[in-house]
């Protein structure tokens, strides 16, 4: 299907285009590996969002002046840009929002109240983030909906065995396509396709996987689709869901306030045509720009070469660890890169998370440490909490050399 | 590594690695607490024996970083035999030492830190004054006294009631 197994990315020309990789920590080199919690910007995105409030910014879809109209269309063109990256052929099918988490929770407030009741079911796997796994036990408590779990393998895969019985009776099959702890890549197409069989709707976590790999809604057959453009070398302060445009027109208005009308009277409202009937007051405008310009800077790399890049480094990474630490070291996730993306989470035997990832921080080594926002997978995993490094385009060989290199004197610091 | 080396001093290492006064105790008579640091998932539980006013025995269970489990040991061995009222001082004097403010209020005259450091002997505990610099790990150092003085506070009702 491509040519993925090499990949052809030039990271020292990507990394000249991130200006935050030019600064030292403690007097060393930064070597950033927390992409998947956030990621750094490309100079293009700054110049982006700088440029509109510099020259084109008022007020989106409001005034009829010559910037009103620049900063509307600059606007626009994000939404069609983000809804090109994946697969989508209806720009009305995506809605901007704060970031993934409010995506997710427009789905649970305005699709699943106007839709589930008492005792309607809703499954989410243990590799979820807490971001879709929250608006759903609100929803259970609010109206008696049952959550069920798909329970993971010992290398933290989906364990299916048993989820025809799962998915039996189910409205709602609302899960992660990539683990933001293990890595594990879901196999979203396969899943959708026995969840629709059941009767039941699609919502997909795409934080992690919409950074990492070519995203097709369609080819997923998802009915929803959450993700966040701070991991998608975007500005944080933005998202976006995108949904079927028939489920987005029956779907009722998430919050009320300006932009989101067509009409209002003393005695109630029109809402307002798809997607803006979901986008109550004024957006983060700059923001969406930003957003369209990390999109255009990823397609120009090609999602193909992102995927390339992440797998080899991920692989080469994980053969890393393994040779210098053996089972002094435990790796959670999938043993390969095939199945997983660029987020490789560890546990020395001995060593507190939090204090690995502080020495290594001495080094310039920036390692995410904690439970990653996914407590029900902690407690499957039997720890409260492990270290994560994780993979954006800028990073490369030199950057997993630093973190084993760093992994090696906290493991000498902390010897018995 | 000289900021490393001022969180973690030899003395907080050795405390890590060898924790005094772990175990258990039977409840009751002893006071069972415990305390969590959601954000890294820090464990401190703590059995507190409390006879006419002294801390007669201490133990702790639990687990986390070394910074939250060092703390531990150190305060379970610095107030295990003292009157409460000595425990209570240690614990003012300890948040002191972390640059806590206590009950601070708005327009309030400035804490002075300095009056709750003041005639305390924290010995051992002063290692852990490198913390300071490392802000977000500075509530790492404080769950076991927090632990500590909701455990006194506990007892201290039970013998009123």
């Amino acid at each position: 299907m491509m040519s993925a197994t090499t990949s052809t990315l030039d990271v020292a020309r990507i990394q000249a285009d991130f200006p935050i990789l030019a600064r030292t920590v403690n007097g060393k080199r930064l070597v950033y590996l927390d992409s998947a919690s956030s990621a750094q910007k490309p100079e293009a995105v700054l110049a982006a969002m700088d440029r509109i409030y510099r020259e084109s910014y008022a007020n989106v879809h409001r005034g009829v002046y010559t910037i009103a109209e620049e900063a509307t269309a600059a606007f626009e063109a994000a939404r069609t840009k983000v809804a090109r990256f994946i697969g989508a052929t209806d720009s009305r099918e995506i809605v901007f929002t704060r970031n993934a988490t409010e995506a997710i929770n427009l789905v649970a407030y305005s699709w699943a109240r106007a839709n589930l009741r008492e005792g309607d079911v809703i499954v989410l796997s243990h590799l979820e983030h807490h971001a879709n796994v929250v608006p759903w036990h609100i929803l259970r408590q609010e109206r008696g909906v049952e959550i069920r779990w798909i329970p993971i393998t010992a290398d933290q895969r989906l364990d299916l065995d048993g989820l025809d019985d799962l998915l039996d009776g189910a409205k709602l099959l609302a899960i992660t396509a990539m683990s933001n702890v293990t890595g594990t890549i879901v196999d979203v197409a396969g899943l959708a396709a026995r969840a629709r069989a059941a009767g039941a709707h699609v919502l997909v976590d795409g934080c992690q996987a919409v950074p990492q790999m070519p995203v097709d809604v369609h080819a997923w057959d998802a009915d929803f689709v959450a993700f966040s453009s701070h991991k998608l070398l975007g500005p944080a302060g933005i998202g976006a869901l995108w949904a079927r445009a028939e489920l987005l027109e029956a779907m009722p208005p998430f919050m009320g306030g300006g932009e989101m009308i067509r009409d209002v009277t003393t005695e109630g409202f029109l809402p307002n045509d798809i997607p803006w009937k979901f986008e109550a007051g004024t957006p983060a405008i700059a923001e969406a720009v930003g957003m369209g310009a990390a999109v255009d800077y990823l397609q120009a790399i090609g999602m193909d070469t992102v995927r390339a890049h992440e797998r080899a480094l991920t692989q080469y990474a994980l053969d890393a660890l393994a040779d210098r630490f053996g089972d002094r070291l435990t790796v959670y996730g999938p043993a390969g890169a095939d199945d997983r993306g660029g987020v490789i989470s560890f546990l020395f035997d001995e060593i507190h998370a939090h204090d690995v990832s502080q020495v290594v921080d001495e080094e310039g080594v920036c390692v995410r440490a904690g439970h990653h926002c996914a407590k029900p997978l902690m407690r499957q995993l039997g720890v409260p909490a492990t270290t994560r490094a994780s993979f954006g385009v800028y990073n490369d060989r030199a950057d997993a050399d630093a973190l084993v290199e760093a992994l090696a004197k906290a493991e000498a610091f902390f010897a018995i | 590594m000289s900021g490393l080396q001022d969180l973690y001093r030899e003395i907080i290492l050795d405390h890590y690695r060898a924790p005094r006064n772990r175990g258990e105790l039977p409840v009751p008579p002893a006071h069972l607490v415990e305390g969590f640091n959601p954000l890294c998932g820090d464990e401190v539980v703590l059995y507190l024996e409390v006879e006419d006013g002294v801390v007669t025995d201490v133990k702790t269970a639990g687990q986390g970083c070394s910074i939250s489990q060092a703390s531990t040991s150190m305060m379970s061995a610095a107030v295990k035999g003292k009157p409460v009222d000595d425990a209570r001082a240690l614990i003012r004097a300890f948040k002191a030492l972390m640059s806590i403010h206590e009950s601070k209020l708005e327009g309030a005259e400035e804490t002075d830190l300095s009056a709750d450091l003041e005639g305390v002997r924290l010995g051992d505990l002063e290692a852990l004054q490198g913390v300071v610099k490392f802000p977000v790990r500075i509530k790492c150092a404080t769950l076991a006294w927090n632990v500590l003085q909701q455990g006194l506070d506990e007892t201290a009702a039970e013998s009123e009631a």
